[in-house]
C-alpha cells in the first residue's frame, strides 16, 4: 500500500529585540528567575503594553525576505485562556490580520530543489517557564521569558517526507538568523517547532492531522515526524480513524503521545486587544528596513555558481549561514590570486572538519579569515603543496601562530633548488635500479613508486609537480 | 460646613495665610468625623498624608510650589499608588500594596497635592451605586438611606460632604457623572485618550477614562490641568499638544449653539429631574445660548452595546486575578483548576461574577460575531449620530440620571434597572466624547438633580466655560447636605 505524508510546520522564532514586545525589560536569556521581569510582565493591575517597534521591524525585515505580503494595517488580539505562566490570563497576539502572508522559501533536497510556500507570520508575546523540580510539590514561576517577542512563521503543508521538513527548518533557521531576526539558538529555545502531520493514499484528500509540539532540535524534528508517520500509517492499516489532537515528542522514548484532542481545546475567545491601537506600516518605514537588508542568501547561491562557478551543492553549502558566507567571500576577495574553488574546498573540508570535530562555531574559529587567506597565499605561490599546507593548518588549529612562522619554524618550505632535487632524484635512481628497469619496460606504476621514493627522500617538501617534470625528463632524455 | 474651593485653598496657600499641614490636618479631622456616616474612603493613612503635606509646605518655602502645591485630594481606589492599599473595591485585591503610581497619581504627586486617602467604589469599578464595593456600600450625604451613586460613589459622596475638597474617579459608562448627579458635585469624563490609563485598573480599557470631581467647574478646570497629557505608557493616549483647561472659563455664552437631543427628554425622565433641566435650559437662555432641538436616533441602543463591550473587555482584563502572583489565593485547594476556580468564585462579588459571565459568553466561538462585532457597529453609528448632532449645536445638554439618588437595596437585585441608570451617561462613553455633571436643582425631597453637558471632542475648555458661567449665575453647587 501507498501512502503520501503531507507535513506543514509552525516555527516560533525568538526576535533579537533587546527588550520585550510591550515591556521595556531584558529579553537576555539566562538571567535570575524573575529578574528580568517588570511590572508589565507580571501583569500588576493598571498596567499597560506598548509596542516595541524593533519587533515590527523584524517582521518587516523576515515578510521582505520571503517575498511575503506586509499587512499595513496590524491589530493585536487578545488570545484568552489560564495558565500560571501566563501572567494576564491572555496572550497578546495576531489573529485575524497577521503582519506577514505568503510568500515562499526554496529548499535543497539531495540535488533538486523544491519551493515551500507560507501562509503567515505574526508577531506574539512568549510565556513564562513553568518550574517542576525543586519545589517540594509546588510549581515554581519563571516570568523572565513572559513578553519575549516571538514571529511565528506557518508553512503551507507543502512538504511530504522528515526530509523534507528538516531541510525547510534549516532553510529557515538559516533564513532568519542571516536577517539578524533570530540568533537561531535552538537550546534557548530562540527557534522552535511545531509539525502537523498527516498521512493519505495518493489521490486522496488531506488526512487528519496531529500536531507535534515543540520540537527544539533538526534530530528531533525528523525522528518525531519518522514516527508519527509510522504511527499514522499503522493506525490507518489496523482500521482505526485518526483523531485530530496535539501529541508531544518524548526524545527519550522516540515516541510521539498524545497531549489533547480536539474535544478538549480551547475556546481562546479573540478579540481585538483594546490596550494597543492598531500599528499602521507605511511605506516609508518599510523602505527604510529595506534599505538594511543584507544580500539574501537565494541571491548569494546564485552569484557563487554564476560568478564563481562553484556548483549548486558547494553554493548551497557555503550560504548555509552568513557568518560562513562571509568568512568565504572574505578569503576569496583577498587572495591574490582569484580562485574561489581553491577557498570552497579549504572552508568545506579541512576548516568544516576541524570546526565539527571540535564542536565549535566559526565565529569561535582559531583560524581568522585573514590566517586562512596567507596560508591558501603560500600554495598559490608555490611556497606550501597542498599536503604540506595541511600540516601548517594543522599546527595553526592546534598551536596558533602566523603560516609564515611556523612554515620558517618547522622547516616545511616547499624545495624550490632544482639543483637539490635533481641530486636527490639522482640518489633515488640509482638506489632503485629495478624499478628503472620496469618502467623502461613499460610499467607506468613504476614511475609513481620512484616519484613516491623522491618525496620520501625530500620529506615531502619537494614540489610534486616538480618531481614528476624531472623524473620524467631525466628516464626519457 | 466649609464652602472652600480648591481655587480659594490654593489662594490661601499661596499667601501663606495656611499651609498644606494645617489643611491636611483639618480634611483628616473631617474624614474622621465623617467617613463613619459615609463609609467613603477605604483607605486613610494619616501620616503618609502628612509626610506629603510636609513635603509641599517645603517646596513652597523653596519657592518651588506649582499653582495648586499643597491642596489634598482623594484619589478613588482604583488608581495604583505605591506604598498605598490598592483594592479596587475588591476582596481580590484586599491585601494589594501599589509598588508603583498611576500616571494620574503621580501626576498629582508632581504638582505637590498631597493624598487624603483612598476613595469607596463599587467593585472593580462594576456598578451605579457603590453597594457592590466589598468594603461595604458608602451612603449619600444628603440621605444615609440612599446611595451615592457609582461606581466613583466614594469620591462623589466625600467631595459632597466637603470632607475632601476635591476627589479623581474613573467614568466607563457614567461613572463619573452619575454619582456627581447623586451627590450634587461637578464631575468631568474627558475625551478617551485625554487622560492616561495607566496605572488605572482596567475594567472596560476602550471606555474608561479618569476625570476630576469637585464642587465647582473651575476646580474640575484646575484640576484636568494636572491630569491630562500625553503619557507613552499608555498606547491609548493622545499625544497632543498641553492645554490650559481655565483658558475659557471666563468667555460669555453669547451665541452658544445648545442641543437638546430628544430622546433625552421622553419617558423614564423623573418629573423633578424634568422640570431642574428645563429650568436649566431657561437659564442658559438668559445667558444668550441658543436652543436647538438634535437626534441621537441611536443612543437607545447605547445601554444594550454597552453590555457587550464593557463586560468583554472586562473578562479579559480581570483574567489577570488568579492568586498566582499576587491578590486573594483560596487557601484551600487541591490542584490548579481548583485554585483558579476558588480563588476567583472567593475573590470576586455577584456583579463581578455576573459581567465576567455575560463577557466570556459574549467572545464565545459562534457568539462573538452576533454579538461582539455587532455591538462594535452600533458603537460607530452612536458616534456618528453625535457627529451629525455637533454640525448643528456646539454643546448637547440633557439630564445626567433618569432619576434622583435611589434607596440601598433598591436596584440591587436587579441588574438591568440598575444599568438603566446609566441611560444618559453610556453613549458620551461608546463614542469616547468628553461629559460632565453639575448640580443644578434639588427635588421634592431634597435630593441634587445633575445636568449632563456633553461636548465634541477635546471641548472640554468650552464644556467647562459653559459650566462655570451656569455656576456664576446659580447656586445649586454650592448646596450642601446638612450635617458634615
Amino acid at each position: 500500500m501507498q501512502w503520501e505524508t503531507v507535513i506543514g510546520l509552525e516555527v516560533h522564532t525568538q526576535l533579537t529585540t533587546k527588550s520585550k514586545i510591550f515591556s521595556g525589560a531584558s529579553t537576555a536569556f539566562g538571567a535570575e528567575p524573575n529578574s528580568q521581569a517588570c511590572g508589565i510582565d507580571v501583569a500588576l493591575p493598571g498596567v499597560l503594553p506598548v509596542l516595541n517597534r524593533g519587533a515590527v521591524e523584524c517582521a518587516i525585515r523576515f515578510g521582505l525576505a520571503i517575498g511575503g505580503k506586509l499587512n499595513r494595517v496590524n491589530v493585536f488580539d487578545r488570545k484568552n485562556y489560564f495558565y500560571p505562566d501566563l501572567p494576564k490570563g491572555y496572550q497578546i497576539s495576531q489573529f485575524e490580520t497577521p503582519i506577514v502572508e505568503g510568500g515562499a522559501l526554496t529548499i535543497q533536497v539531495g540535488d533538486r530543489e523544491k519551493t515551500i510556500r507560507l501562509t503567515r507570520a505574526h508577531l506574539e508575546e512568549d510565556a513564562g517557564k513553568s518550574l517542576h523540580e525543586g519545589f517540594h510539590g509546588m510549581t515554581g514561576i519563571d516570568l523572565n521569558r513572559a513578553g519575549t517577542p516571538l514571529l511565528e512563521i506557518v508553512s503551507e503543508p507543502d512538504m511530504g517526507s522528515a526530509t523534507e521538513a528538516v531541510a525547510y527548518a534549516k532553510a529557515l533557521h538559516g533564513l532568519v538568523t542571516w536577517i539578524g531576526t533570530c540568533d537561531g539558538n535552538m537550546q534557548e529555545g530562540s527557534f522552535r517547532c511545531d509539525a502537523n502531520v498527516s498521512v493519505r493514499r495518493p489521490g486522496e484528500p488531506l488526512g487528519t492531522r496531529r500536531e507535534i509540539k515543540n520540537l527544539n532540535s533538526f534530530r528531533f524534528l525528523e525522528q518525531a515526524i519518522n514516527y508519527e508517520v509510522r504511527w499514522q500509517i499503522g493506525e490507518i492499516e489496523d482500521g482505526r480513524a485518526i483523531q485530530q489532537a496535539t501529541v508531544l515528542f518524548d526524545s527519550d522514548s522516540g515516541e510521539t503521545r498524545m497531549m489533547r484532542t480536539k474535544e478538549d481545546a480551547h475556546d481562546y475567545r479573540y478579540f481585538p486587544d483594546p490596550d494597543l491601537l492598531p500599528v499602521k506600516l507605511d511605506e516609508d518605514w518599510i523602505e527604510q528596513v529595506r534599505a538594511t537588508m543584507p544580500e539574501l542568501p537565494q541571491a548569494r547561491r546564485a552569484r557563487y555558481q554564476t560568478e564563481f562557478g562553484l556548483s549548486a551543492y558547494d553554493a548551497g553549502a557555503l550560504t548555509g549561514s552568513h557568518v560562513l558566507s562571509d568568512y568565504f567571500e572574505a578569503v576569496v576577495a583577498s587572495l591574490p590570486k582569484a580562485d574561489p574553488k581553491l577557498v570552497a574546498n579549504w572552508v568545506m573540508g579541512e576548516l568544516s572538519a576541524a570546526l565539527n570535530k571540535a564542536e565549535l562555531g566559526l565565529a569561535e574559529s582559531p583560524i581568522t579569515a585573514i590566517m586562512l587567506t596567507k596560508l591558501l597565499g603560500r600554495i598559490q605561490d608555490g611556497t606550501l603543496s597542498g599536503k604540506l599546507a595541511k600540516q601548517v593548518f594543522e599546527v595553526m588549529w592546534t598551536e596558533g601562530g602566523e603560516p609564515d612562522a611556523i612554515i620558517a619554524a618547522k622547516g616545511l618550505k616547499q624545495m624550490s633548488d632544482s639543483g637539490e632535487v635533481e641530486r636527490i632524484i639522482d640518489e633515488v635512481l640509482a638506489a632503485n635500479a629495478k624499478s628503472v628497469e620496469e618502467f623502461r619496460a613499460g610499467k607506468d606504476k613504476a614511475f609513481n613508486a620512484l616519484v613516491g621514493q623522491v618525496m620520501k627522500a625530500t620529506k615531502g617538501k619537494a614540489n610534486p609537480a616538480q618531481v614528476n617534470d624531472l623524473l620524467r625528463a631525466k628516464l626519457t632524455g | 460646613m466649609s464652602q472652600t474651593t480648591i481655587k480659594q485653598l490654593a489662594d490661601r496657600l499661596a499667601s501663606g495665610k495656611t499651609s498644606s499641614v494645617e489643611l491636611c490636618q483639618d480634611y483628616l479631622a473631617r474624614i474622621q468625623a465623617g467617613n463613619p456616616k459615609l463609609n467613603a474612603f477605604i483607605t486613610v493613612d494619616a501620616e503618609r498624608t502628612l509626610a506629603e503635606a510636609r513635603a509641599a509646605d517645603a517646596r513652597r518655602a523653596a519657592n518651588n510650589a506649582g499653582p495648586l502645591t499643597g491642596v489634598p485630594i482623594a484619589h478613588k481606589d482604583i488608581f495604583c499608588a505605591e506604598g498605598w492599599l490598592t483594592t479596587c473595591g475588591s476582596k481580590m485585591l484586599a491585601n494589594f500594596v501599589s509598588p508603583y503610581d498611576a500616571h494620574v497619581i503621580g501626576q498629582f504627586k508632581a504638582a505637590g497635592m498631597p493624598c487624603l486617602g483612598k476613595t469607596n467604589m463599587d467593585e472593580f469599578a462594576m456598578g451605579s451605586s457603590t453597594e457592590t464595593s466589598y468594603y461595604g456600600p458608602t451612603r449619600n450625604p444628603w440621605d444615609s438611606a440612599r446611595v451615592p451613586g457609582g461606581s466613583s460613589g466614594g469620591s462623589a459622596a466625600a467631595v459632597a460632604a466637603r470632607i475632601t475638597p476635591a476627589a479623581t474617579g474613573t467614568d466607563t459608562g457614567g461613572s463619573i457623572r452619575q454619582p456627581a448627579a447623586l451627590c450634587g458635585i461637578t464631575g468631568l469624563k474627558p475625551t478617551y485618550g485625554v487622560v492616561s490609563r495607566y496605572g488605572m485598573i482596567a475594567f472596560a480599557s476602550s471606555l474608561d477614562q479618569g476625570g476630576p470631581m469637585a464642587t465647582t467647574a473651575e476646580d474640575c478646570a484646575l484640576l484636568l490641568n494636572v491630569m491630562a497629557g500625553f503619557d507613552a505608557r499608555d498606547s491609548t493616549s493622545l499625544e497632543r499638544e498641553k492645554e490650559d483647561y481655565t483658558r475659557d472659563l471666563a468667555r460669555p455664552l453669547a451665541g452658544l449653539r445648545i442641543g437638546l437631543p430628544k430622546e433625552f427628554f421622553g419617558a423614564g425622565l423623573s418629573g423633578d429631574t424634568a422640570i431642574a433641566v428645563e429650568a436649566a435650559i431657561e437659564q442658559f437662555k438668559k445667558l444668550g445660548a441658543v436652543i436647538v432641538e438634535v437626534s441621537l436616533p441611536n443612543s437607545g441602543l447605547s445601554v444594550a452595546a454597552y453590555y457587550v463591550i464593557a463586560p468583554a473587555e472586562a473578562s479579559s482584563n480581570l483574567s489577570r486575578f488568579d492568586g498566582v502572583r499576587y491578590g486573594y489565593r483560596t487557601p484551600d485547594y487541591g490542584d490548579l483548576t481548583e485554585m483558579y476556580e476558588k480563588s476567583r468564585a472567593e475573590g470576586f462579588g455577584a456583579e463581578v461574577k455576573r459581567r465576567i459571565m455575560i463577557g466570556t459568553y459574549v467572545l464565545s466561538h459562534g457568539y462573538y460575531d452576533a454579538y461582539y462585532l455587532q455591538a462594535q457597529k452600533l458603537r460607530r453609528l452612536i458616534a456618528q449620530d453625535f457627529a451629525a448632532a455637533y454640525r448643528q449645536c456646539d454643546v448637547i445638554l440633557g439630564p445626567t440620571a433618569p432619576t434622583t439618588a435611589f434607596k440601598l437595596g433598591e436596584k440591587a437585585d436587579d441588574p438591568v434597572e440598575m444599568y438603566l441608570s446609566d441611560i444618559y451617561t453610556i453613549a458620551v462613553n461608546l463614542a469616547g466624547l468628553p461629559g460632565m455633571s453639575l448640580p443644578c436643582g434639588l427635588d421634592g425631597q431634597g435630593l441634587p438633580i445633575g445636568l449632563q453637558l456633553i461636548g465634541d471632542y477635546f471641548s472640554e475648555a468650552r464644556m467647562l466655560n459653559v459650566a462655570h458661567q451656569y455656576q456664576l449665575a446659580t447656586d445649586w453647587h454650592q448646596r450642601t447636605p446638612g450635617g458634615f
